[in-house]
């Protein structure tokens, strides 16, 4: 690294503050899940069965899947503006460490995309016939699963970026490495509604994202250092 | 130590020469060993005593599932080869023998199910080793999908080589995590640290199977790297030579 290199901390404001503002600038992106989420689980009272009987026992389930989707379809957001416009490459060029440049970014994208889905799915999951009681865990796995989603996501982002068939890739790569979160997490509020003690299956979680979070950016930057190089 | 007789045993060239020379015997070996071991294990190994003779589809399907599982673990080290010292046999290799991985997971998931038919009534369950096979089938799908996506040989080579090191950190926890949550099928057949539980009658010519596929294997990897090789090579002069050694005979 050369002397003469900037700060950190400024790369890491400015890194932050790209993110927020291109993110605000096309706000309909940052509806689209919110929307793409909703009507995927409308899907599922009317095409399967609308009785409280079938939905109650598969509301997790559903609002776990379908939050899955809206992540993954919102994934080629996370690299693709930067590498249209350069910026991509000059992170590479920036002489700081790019797993963490990486992982910030990941972070801001998930506040972006995943929190909202967060945030909307008590609701959606009322409407499914799921018990008030078991919202809190149900939130809970969500909090420590859609980060998981987001940064094993990034991989697959970074690996397509400079495709442009990008899209259906994406989620052919990366959904098959995201089921064990899927059954962990759906396991959990499962456990938890069956009376049974959570705290395993959280700490299962906790692997999860604390791997994901140690890993990830590496393959990711590796991958990102093969999409600019071309 | 030097590296340079390392780093020949990834040109192109020296491996085409070489692998050309054990390809008959692999093959040889393979189809022989396989001969022998079906008509054994199909006409002479004794009957299952409760399902009768309809376990004998193991004797496809063991082989196929153990070949399924470690090509995955041999493109993995095939991909680390490839990522560090960027040798493009390594990459040559994934790309040869994904579709032939994929094949025989498929085969594994077929024999299960036209196994699982007469034994568990059904031609498909959600248990645990049966959705981890699956998750494995799309995993080299997502190998071949990126392989081909990409144009360029050199990123198509690490992408792929990253593709699969994501994957293969993934498979354990993938199995584990399946298996907690639904299991019915039985325990593995073979394992290096126990004897098997069937009888020798039965599995001798199961063993005698999974190294024939294993030869068979080999063959087939050695012939379809030879075809990416002379494919990849076509510019150089020593392809032209064999091509126009083998147009005039």
């Amino acid at each position: 690294m050369s002397s003469s290199s900037l700060p950190f901390s400024s790369v890491m404001k400015a890194v932050i503050v790209k993110e927020l503002l291109t993110a605000f600038r096309h706000k309909q992106e940052l509806m689209n899940p919110l929307v793409f989420f909703t009507i995927v689980i409308a899907l599922f009272p009317l095409g399967v069965d609308p009785s409280p009987e079938f939905l109650g026992p598969a509301s997790v389930g559903l609002v776990w899947v379908a939050a899955l989707l809206s992540t993954m379809l919102s994934l080629d957001r996370l690299f693709q503006n930067d590498y249209d416009d350069g910026s991509l490459e000059q992170l590479v060029l920036s002489c700081q460490p790019l797993y963490l440049l990486l992982l910030i970014k990941a972070f801001v994208h998930w506040c972006l995309i995943a929190l909202p889905l967060i945030f909307m799915a008590p609701l959606l999951a009322l409407m499914l016939h799921l018990d008030a009681s078991h919202l809190p865990i149900l939130l809970l796995t969500l909090v420590m699963g859609t980060p998981v989603i987001t940064l094993i996501g990034g991989i697959g982002a970074a690996l397509t970026v400079s495709l442009r068939t990008g899209g259906v890739l994406v989620s052919l790569l990366v959904l098959p490495l995201t089921i064990p979160v899927l059954i962990f997490a759906t396991g959990t509020v499962q456990a938890s509604i069956d009376g049974l003690p959570v705290g395993g299956h959280l700490a299962i979680m906790g692997i999860m994202l604390t791997l994901a979070i140690i890993l990830s950016p590496f393959a990711s930057s590796a991958a990102i250092k093969m999409s600019v190089s071309n | 130590m030097k590296w340079t007789f390392f780093h020949k045993l990834g040109s192109p060239k020296w491996f085409y020469e070489i692998s050309g020379k054990f390809y008959p015997w692999l093959l040889f070996s393979g189809l022989a060993l396989m001969f022998a071991g079906s008509i054994w294990g199909l006409a002479f190994a004794p009957p299952d005593y409760q399902q009768g003779n309809s376990f004998r589809i193991i004797y496809l399907h063991v082989p196929a599932a153990i070949l399924a599982q470690s090509c995955y673990l041999m493109m993995a080290s095939a991909a680390l080869v490839s990522l560090v010292w960027r040798m493009k046999i390594a990459d040559i290799f994934i790309s040869s023998v994904a579709p032939v991985g994929a094949l025989f997971t498929f085969l594994a998931l077929f024999t299960g199910a036209v196994w699982g038919k007469p034994t568990w009534g059904t031609w498909w369950v959600w248990d645990a080793r049966l959705t981890a096979m699956l998750v494995l089938l799309f995993l080299y799908f997502g190998v071949i999908s990126i392989k081909t996506a990409i144009e360029d040989a050199n990123m198509a080579a690490k992408a792929s080589a990253i593709t699969v090191l994501v994957g293969v950190v993934n498979i354990p926890i993938i199995k584990y995590s399946v298996e907690w949550w639904n299991t019915l099928h039985q325990p593995a057949t073979f394992k290096l640290t126990e004897k098997p539980a069937m009888v020798p009658e039965m599995w001798i010519p199961l063993l005698v199977m999974v190294i024939g596929v294993y030869c068979f294997f080999g063959a087939l990897a050695i012939i379809r790297m030879q075809n990416e090789i002379l494919l990849r090579e076509r510019k150089t002069k020593w392809v032209r030579l064999i091509v126009e050694q083998s147009g005039t005979r």
